[in-house]
């Protein structure tokens, strides 16, 4: 049975249910609805929630867990015998999928019918495949194409009975919430606890996808240690990977991608921080009502520009005039790509994050602070030297670090701003990069995925995520610190 | 006792030190103050009641031209302190509210230590010639608001982590640190419960012996405690002004009386 069709029966169940309780529901106070303990919304909602929730819940652990049950099938269906020289068992499981898979869609299309690839030999049902726009990657054996229907029929199988039972769960949750819905059955309460259930679902749902990501992090950065020693990883100063087909061994040492990247948002912040912080107190101590309403938003603009315009202009104007303005004629090198470069732009591009937040910052510095200091006869720019900034150094802290994790995780810029060499330097006007883009470089073109070269994107991506979240946690921590200061 | 307290006033009637002419205050378009005209002696205690929104605060805030800082206010007229115009184009603001003290009604420490609060006019001032002195008008300050016993242990605390009432004294201690003439306290006590209250209150009686004190109070008997003199404001219009006891006794205006009799406001 098509899931969609399983989706449809729900949502019908799901209607009748809502209308039955509701009228249930009422009918036993005989139509005096003041009697029920809840309105009568709730007896239809409660029998929406019984009958659709355990029922998609299956549904989808069911869908979840479905492939996993089939593909341990077919690797006992196959025997060791279906391998060939040269492939591994998962290859051939996915050419088994592939082949199901291109067997159902072609019947759905009508391209051919089931008896038609019944006896057929492997070649013609390749051939038949083949029209159908299913690729793959060795002729078809009989072996795979034997567990291949198996695959095809379990799984139909398998989807009848997950139709049937889910639809089941539905009607039966239907008929309980139907036969509750009495006057004096709390129907309120029940959907007060399905409202907290759903939100915190979507909460888990967040936080269960970012540890999914770590996970797999974690995995394969362990992967790329098993083939690299951890100490050469972090201690040594080049960077140098062989691609596989070239020969000799690869040096991967993250000290000059680390340095390039610390360096550049170095600059970035060197940039974007007083810039970003006056601006700030300029919208929010001086500025105009009329003046600030313009010039906010316009600020936050600058927020969204795609950063790869912003490496456009790195690339295109601000390289060539550093370099022709200061670095060629003051000895200090010839790249237009430089550090500088990128540093300077990124700092412009941070400048909304840091002022945007510094303003709302200073805007919730309360109004008898200004009063209390003013009232001193203390002036304005001494109010917000002494008491504004002060009170708002937490919360200004706190927008820097987010600002610094975002300098750190910007790789547009860099490639075209500050180039691909990895270089452990300290003469800004070099080309130098970054973790970020070695990370690209080493996943993209014609890759082995599981080379060191390849896994060590992981080990560099694992390695920035706890640096940015070590820097958004401590930038959590001072920013709540700072909110209690008021409460 | 109602009589030795007049006796007290008659002996008191000084020079005066504030003297309003006229004040019209605009908020855009809104007409908060209407011709008020009010001369305020020194070293006395001058209450201002009324009904709330009746422009007392407004007022108040002529007086150190804290109005100024709100871009929508507008003031008319004439005020004179020490029979200078504070709203002559020479005099400075700022120079002028380090004269006039004010205390607001929420308490409102910085986030700095205790002493840094009270040192901050000081500072600013440049009063102090070194730190030993700035030590000693901090604890002159704090001594005056009658909060240097209860902190002299902890003055590197956070002036936030006092209570309400310690607060608002350790505010009193911040204005009095730059030795104002004159203290304007807007409804200094209604963030606070009684015992606070009538700490301030006793502090408000001591403090008369050097300054010209203003209150904002909507309490009644507060007013009739610690002031002498008592203007009543009525929708921006000063109704009546005059020794406390007499308006509160003998109020000369239909408004006032049933302002005070409770049945207004
Ligand atoms: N910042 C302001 N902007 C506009 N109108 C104000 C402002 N402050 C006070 N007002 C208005 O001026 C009038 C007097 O207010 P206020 O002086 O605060 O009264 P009170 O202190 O006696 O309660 C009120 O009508 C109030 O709405
Ligand atoms: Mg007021």
């Amino acid at each position: 049975m098509q899931v969609s069709f399983v989706l449809l029966f729900l949502a019908a169940i799901g209607t009748l249910a809502f209308v039955f309780a509701r009228h249930r529901a009422i009918a036993s106070v005989d139509g005096d609805a003041r009697r029920l303990h809840s309105l009568p919304t709730y007896y239809g909602l409660n029998g929406l929630i019984v009958s659709l929730v355990p029922a998609l819940a299956l549904l989808i652990g069911w869908m979840l867990l479905q492939p996993l049950f089939l593909e341990r099938a077919i690797r006992g269906d196959l025997s060791r015998a279906a391998l060939r020289e040269g492939t591994t068992m998962s290859l051939v499981v996915s050419d088994v999928r592939r082949v199901a898979d291109g067997l159902e869609s072609g019947l759905l299309a009508q391209d051919f019918t089931a008896s038609d690839f019944a006896e057929a030999t492997p070649a013609e049902v390749g051939a038949m495949l083949m029209q159908g726009g299913t690729a793959l990657g060795a002729p078809l054996t009989q072996p795979v194409l034997d567990a291949a229907k198996d695959y095809r029929a379990t799984s139909r199988t398998l989807r009848w009975i997950m139709g049937i039972a889910v639809l089941a769960v539905a009607v039966i949750g239907a008929a309980i919430a139907i036969h509750r819905s009495e006057g004096t059955f709390r129907a309120r309460n029940v959907v007060e606890k399905g409202v907290l259930a759903l939100l915190m679902a979507s909460a888990s749902i967040a936080i269960l996808t970012t540890l999914g990501i770590v996970m797999s992090m974690l995995f394969e950065t362990a992967n790329f240690f098993s083939q690299y020693p951890f100490t050469r990883f972090f201690f040594n100063a080049t960077w140098q990977p062989s691609f596989s087909g070239r020969g000799g061994a690869s040096e991967l040492g993250i000290l000059p991608l680390l340095w390039g990247t610390l360096y550049i948002s170095f600059i970035a912040l060197i940039v974007a921080v007083p810039i970003g912080l006056f601006s700030a107190i300029y919208l929010s101590e001086y500025a105009g009502r009329a003046f600030r309403s313009v010039a906010k938003p316009a600020i936050e603009i600058l927020a969204g520009i795609p950063t790869i315009v912003y490496g456009l202009f790195a690339l295109i104007t601000v390289g060539p005039l550093l370099r022709d303005a200061i670095a060629s004629p003051l000895g200090l090198g010839n790249s237009a790509s430089s550090v500088m470069t990128a540093g300077l732009v990124m700092g412009i591009m941070l400048i909304p994050f840091v002022s945007s937040l510094s303003d709302d910052i200073i805007n919730a510095v309360p109004q008898a602070m200004r009063d209390g200091s003013l009232g001193l006869g203390a002036t304005k720019s001494e109010t917000i030297r002494q008491v504004i900034v002060p009170a708002a150094l937490p919360g200004i802290v706190g927008a820097i670090l987010l600002a610094a994790s975002r300098a750190i995780g910007e790789t547009m810029i860099v490639v075209l701003g500050a180039g691909a060499a990895a270089r452990l330097d300290l003469n800004p006007f070099e080309a130098m990069t970054t973790v970020t883009v070695k990370i690209v470089s080493q996943l993209t073109g014609d890759t082995d995925f599981n080379s060191p070269e390849t896994l060590v994107a992981f080990a560099l991506g694992l390695t920035l995520f706890v640096i940015t979240l070590g820097l958004n946690v401590l930038a959590l921590f001072i920013v709540r610190k700072y909110r209690e200061q008021y409460e | 006792m109602n009589d030795m307290r007049h006796m007290e006033r008659a002996v008191r009637v000084d020079t005066t030190k504030i003297a309003a002419r006229d004040v019209q205050v605009f908020y855009g378009d809104t007409h908060a103050i209407k011709n008020v005209s009010v001369d305020i002696p020194d070293k006395t205690v001058t209450a201002f009641i009324g009904p709330s929104g009746c422009g007392k605060s407004t007022f108040l805030r002529c007086l150190n031209r804290m109005n100024d800082t709100i871009s929508t206010a507008r003031v008319e007229g004439h005020i004179e302190i020490d029979g200078e115009d504070i709203y002559d184009r020479r005099v400075d603001p700022v120079q002028l509210r380090a004269k006039v003290g004010m205390v607001f009604q929420k308490p409102n420490p910085f986030p700095k230590s205790i002493y840094d609060n009270v040192a901050y006019g000081p500072r600013i001032h440049g009063l102090a010639r070194d730190r030993a002195d700035l030590d000693g008008i901090v604890e002159k300050a704090l001594r005056r608001a009658a909060l240097w016993e209860e902190v002299k242990d902890r003055l590197s605390a956070a002036g936030t982590g006092l209570s309400g009432g310690q607060q608002q004294r350790l505010c009193i201690a911040r204005a009095v640190a730059t030795s104002p003439e004159i203290l304007l306290m807007d409804e200094p006590c209604s963030a606070l419960d009684p015992i606070a209250t009538d700490q301030v209150e006793n502090l408000i009686h001591e403090l008369r012996e050097n300054y010209s004190v203003v209150i904002v109070t909507h309490s009644m008997s507060q007013a009739s405690r610690v002031s002498q003199k008592t203007a009543y404001f009525h929708l921006g219009e000063l109704v009546e002004y005059g020794e406390t006891g007499q308006i509160f006794t003998n109020p000369q205006d239909m408004r006032t009386e049933n302002y005070i009799t409770g049945r207004i406001g």
